[in-house]
């Protein structure tokens, strides 16, 4: 692409975790492509707020799109953690029935796993789950056991994918809402509610919560998506509740229940809820809620604690149908839907871009390979992994390594330095890429050192640094 | 990996950590003081207000003017401050102790010890520790955060306040508030009665006109980007009247909810914690679980004043002093916590020497009596004329009243108040 061009093959509007994978997949091609994001940084939607899981193949039935690609897409992790470097582990997940009534539906999930094609799924006894989870309440009853399941960071996987699609080319153009779309040619023009624009032969509505609004301003089909709220709580690391493999319950007709997680950096995460909202941006918890997540929590690890909360937040599930819709548009032309992506939608993200990448294909996108892609972003180090010698050397190197701003989840200045160098200059952009104010201080002790780090590295002054862009500003006045 | 090695090492910088070594230092014994910030005094030098000292200099200082003095006294002894360097783990390595530290001028020095005082402070409580409900806009901060800001950087978090939480920092800092320009709009407190100083309430409330709601929970924060204000709800008779909650719009909350000791560290090394407290459990010496670890200020419990930090701090110096040098009680007595007392902050007391305890009751109550009973017989007796859960109980016990334990095994010692 010609530098300063505002014309692109593809455009994907949404730069949660469906669109940045398929931004990534298709940054493997020679292609001119823009990943759009109405936020100020990537991954602050739907799917920075979710359970964090990959899911173990045995929720759903393969006749659901949902459930093929979820199946291929819990595949990929392995290869895209080594390429990517962000937080999975595949622990294995657990599902607890409590009664005896219970034990039918677990096996009829059993069944469909079988069906699926999970690898190693079994169903278990009283004794093997309390082998299998020791912190499982005594008056458990038998389960479900598959291994392939697993734990990630669902932001970090998201700002990996990004940092990688655009280190292949991919443009990321952040606080860019979609106001308006018209044809010109053979193109889309699409403009910003700020007032720039961009032109592109294919868009892809990777819009979440919003792909209804996007495809009603690109002429597309007419939909409402509805937004089902999670509630959640975050428990200390040092908490003596958490378990070894991700604790679901049996699943009731709505959602797959509220769960246990071990996060993948350590912590403990219960919940969610799953209550439909009518606002898209009503994140807020209440007090109900909560109280149902650790009763929930409570009947399957009875030693999870509220003395262990450290926050609590909520995401919104943008659901459509029972099934994803993922399909060309047949009234907007050159208009691919994404829509409709709620759970297992992370753990199907990988797939997804695959998917999208195949259907641009046979819209007539033509697709030649790069012969310089590079599958890999540079890994960054961080203190919290390393032993004492390797952190030694490091400082040695770098003594910003030894400044070490975030007590509670151990971030040192070079780890913000870094997150604030990648394009990530909000409160939250820098939580998210580096953990620091997420341990039990909930940021107490570091934000003031992280609001002095962001104005020295970025020459951005204190009535410009915010939370998570505009409005949502930190300092209000100075002395 | 550089090795240094000290008769001692003690953690954390703040009043606590300085009292401490300089007890250790007067003893002869060589000292390390290990401070993650950048100069020593912790969490005194941003509180610029006065109000420090007076039980312990008999004058009222600003908190840096507080620690300066112990900095002074630092500086003339051979004591070894370490500024900028966190320490990250504890292993007790035979009869030493060694700390992994890290700091950018010496990357990771490992500190070898024989003895270790605990005096890291404590950290805020938050709002996902108290669960108030609602949106997670900014504009949220806990009072010793906004404090830092606007004291220390120069910053104001926000203009229109609501204090949730009647502690002491987040008194001081409705005045502090007031001060710069801005309008705190009420000062909100789940209890019937405030958790700060009496004091305080006159000196930073009153004085400012400020609303203090007791007997109110904060039902939920509203706000999408920034706060734009929060729900108050009265609570009569231990029951949440949503029928009569009210909205106070505002841009910013100030948490002061209280204070929790900072022993993730400690745990490091083994040293078990008292779940009233929060701290280690400390035996007559002020030492941990783990021998050679004391404990001393607010990581061992909450303190009111820093004269008290200071007062236990230097008996914890001398403490680890004397165990270093081979001395051990001959016999302790195990402290219960009796009826209506929360906590006494050691396990037991040695029946040979005076003992000072602190303590804080659960009730609120005028004309109280503070009873010490040993092995069911009552050895002391106080009249206190008003006691409550925000004002920590000082008594020392000495040979006089224990004596009596010498000749009995398993002896307890019983504190209550009626």
């Amino acid at each position: 692409m010609k530098p300063g061009s505002d014309s692109y093959d593809v455009a994907i509007i949404g730069a949660g975790v469906s669109g940045a994978n398929i931004a990534r997949r298709l940054s493997a091609y020679e292609l001119d492509v823009a990943l759009i994001e109405k936020e100020v940084d990537v991954s602050f939607g739907t799917s920075k707020a979710n359970s964090g899981i990959v899911h173990g193949g045995f929720h759903h039935n393969k006749k659901y799109l949902k459930a093929r690609l979820e199946l291929q897409g819990a595949m990929m992790f392995d290869r895209l953690k080594a390429e990517l470097d962000f937080p999975f582990e595949r622990c294995g997940i657990v599902v607890a029935a409590m009664h005896e009534d219970e034990m039918r539906p677990i096996e009829q999930l059993y069944m469909q796993g079988v069906e699926n094609g999970v690898i190693g799924i079994e169903m278990c006894s009283r004794e093997r789950m309390l082998e299998l989870e020791p912190k499982l309440s005594a008056d458990c009853v038998g389960g479900l056991y598959a291994p392939g399941g697993g734990i990630v960071e669902p932001y970090r996987f998201v700002f990996s994918l990004v940092e990688n699609a655009t280190k292949n080319g991919v443009r990321l153009l952040t606080s860019f809402k979609v106001d308006t779309a018209s044809r010109e040619g053979e193109r889309w023009v699409i403009r910003s509610t700020d007032g720039r624009s961009i032109r592109a032969r294919y868009v892809v509505n990777a819009a979440g919560l919003y792909a209804d609004e996007v495809s009603r301003i690109f002429g597309g089909e007419e939909f409402a998506i509805k937004a089902r709220k999670g509630e959640y709580y975050l428990l200390d690391r040092m908490t003596k509740c958490k378990p070894e493999r991700v604790v679901f319950p049996v699943p009731t007709s709505v959602s797959k229940g509220m769960l246990v997680i071990p996060t993948v950096e350590g912590t403990v995460l219960i919940g969610p809820t799953a209550t439909v909202v009518p606002d898209k941006t009503d994140l807020a918890t209440t007090r109900a809620e909560l109280e149902t997540i650790l009763k929930s929590a409570r009947n399957m690890i009875p030693s999870v604690s509220e003395t262990d909360v450290i926050t609590s937040f909520a995401g919104l599930r943008p659901c459509l149908e029972e099934d994803f819709y993922i399909e060309p548009s047949r009234k907007a032309p050159a208009f691919i839907q994404v829509a409709g992506i709620q759970s297992p939608g992370l753990t199907a993200s990988p797939a997804i871009g695959e998917y999208v990448k195949d259907l641009l294909k046979k819209e007539g996108l033509k697709l030649v390979e790069k012969a310089d892609w590079d599958p890999f972003v540079r890994k960054v180090p961080r203190a919290k992994d390393l032993s004492p010698f390797e952190l030694d050397e490091l400082v040695r190197k770098d003594p910003s390594y030894g400044e070490i701003v975030c007590r509670c989840e151990r971030v040192t200045e070079a780890e913000i330095v870094e997150a604030i160098r990648r394009g990530h200059t909000t409160l939250d952009g820098i939580k998210y890429f580096t953990r620091a104010q997420m341990g039990r201080c909930q940021g107490g002790f570091c934000t003031y050192k992280i609001l002095k780090i962001i104005m020295r590295e970025t020459g951005m002054s204190w009535d410009e640094i915010t939370k998570r862009g505009s409005g949502s500003s930190v300092l209000r006045g100075e002395l | 990996m550089k090795e240094m090695r000290f008769d001692s090492a003690v953690i954390g910088g703040g009043a606590a950590g300085m009292a401490a070594a300089l007890e250790l230092a007067a003893r002869g014994l060589s000292c390390a003081v290990i401070e993650r910030e950048g100069h020593l005094g912790g969490i005194l030098m941003q509180c610029v207000h006065n109000g420090f000292g007076l039980i312990e200099f008999n004058e009222e200082l600003s908190g840096p003017e507080f620690a300066e003095r112990f900095e002074e006294k630092v500086r003339k002894t051979a004591i070894t401050p370490f500024v900028g360097t966190t320490v990250i783990e504890i292993e007790n390595e035979g009869a030493e102790k060694v700390l992994s530290c890290v700091s950018a001028g010496l990357g990771v020095v490992r500190i070898r010890a024989k003895a270790v005082v605990l005096a890291m402070g404590c950290r805020e409580r938050n709002r996902g520790n108290i669960r108030i409900p609602g949106s997670r806009p900014a504009g949220v901060y806990t009072a010793g955060l906004a404090q830092r800001l606007v004291n220390i950087e120069g910053y104001v978090p926000g203009k229109d306040v609501v204090i949730i939480g009647s502690g002491d920092i987040g008194l001081i800092m409705a005045r502090r508030m007031s001060w710069v320009g801005c309008k705190v709009h009420a000062v909100v407190e789940i209890l019937p009665y405030p958790s700060g100083l009496t004091r305080n309430i006159v000196q930073c409330l009153n004085d400012f006109g400020i609303p203090l709601y007791l007997s109110h929970l904060t039902t939920n924060i509203y706000g999408k980007d920034r706060v734009e204000g929060v729900e108050i709800t009265p609570i009569e008779n231990g029951a949440l009247m949503t029928e009569k909650a009210f909205k106070i719009p505002c841009d910013t909350v100030l948490l002061s909810v209280g204070l929790v000791p900072e022993n993730e560290l400690s745990k490091t090394a083994g040293v078990e914690i008292n779940p009233m407290t929060n701290g280690p459990i400390v035996d007559s010496s002020l030492m941990t679980s783990v021998p050679g670890i004391f404990a001393c200020g607010n990581v061992l419990h909450v303190h009111d004043l820093v004269d008290f930090v200071v007062e236990e701090a230097r008996r914890a110096g001398a403490f680890a002093a004397e165990w270093l040098s081979g001395k051990r009680p001959a016999k302790e007595v195990r402290v219960k916590a009796g009826p209506n007392v929360r906590y006494v902050n050691q396990s037991r007391v040695d029946p040979s020497r005076d003992n000072k305890l602190y303590l804080r009751t659960l009730i609120v109550k005028n004309d109280a009596l503070l009873e010490v009973k040993l092995n069911n017989k009552v050895v002391r007796q106080a009249k206190k004329s008003h006691v409550q859960p925000s004002e920590m109980i000082s008594l020392t016990l000495g040979p006089a009243e224990l004596e009596a334990a010498l000749q009995v095994p398993d002896s307890v010692l019983e504190i209550s108040i009626q």
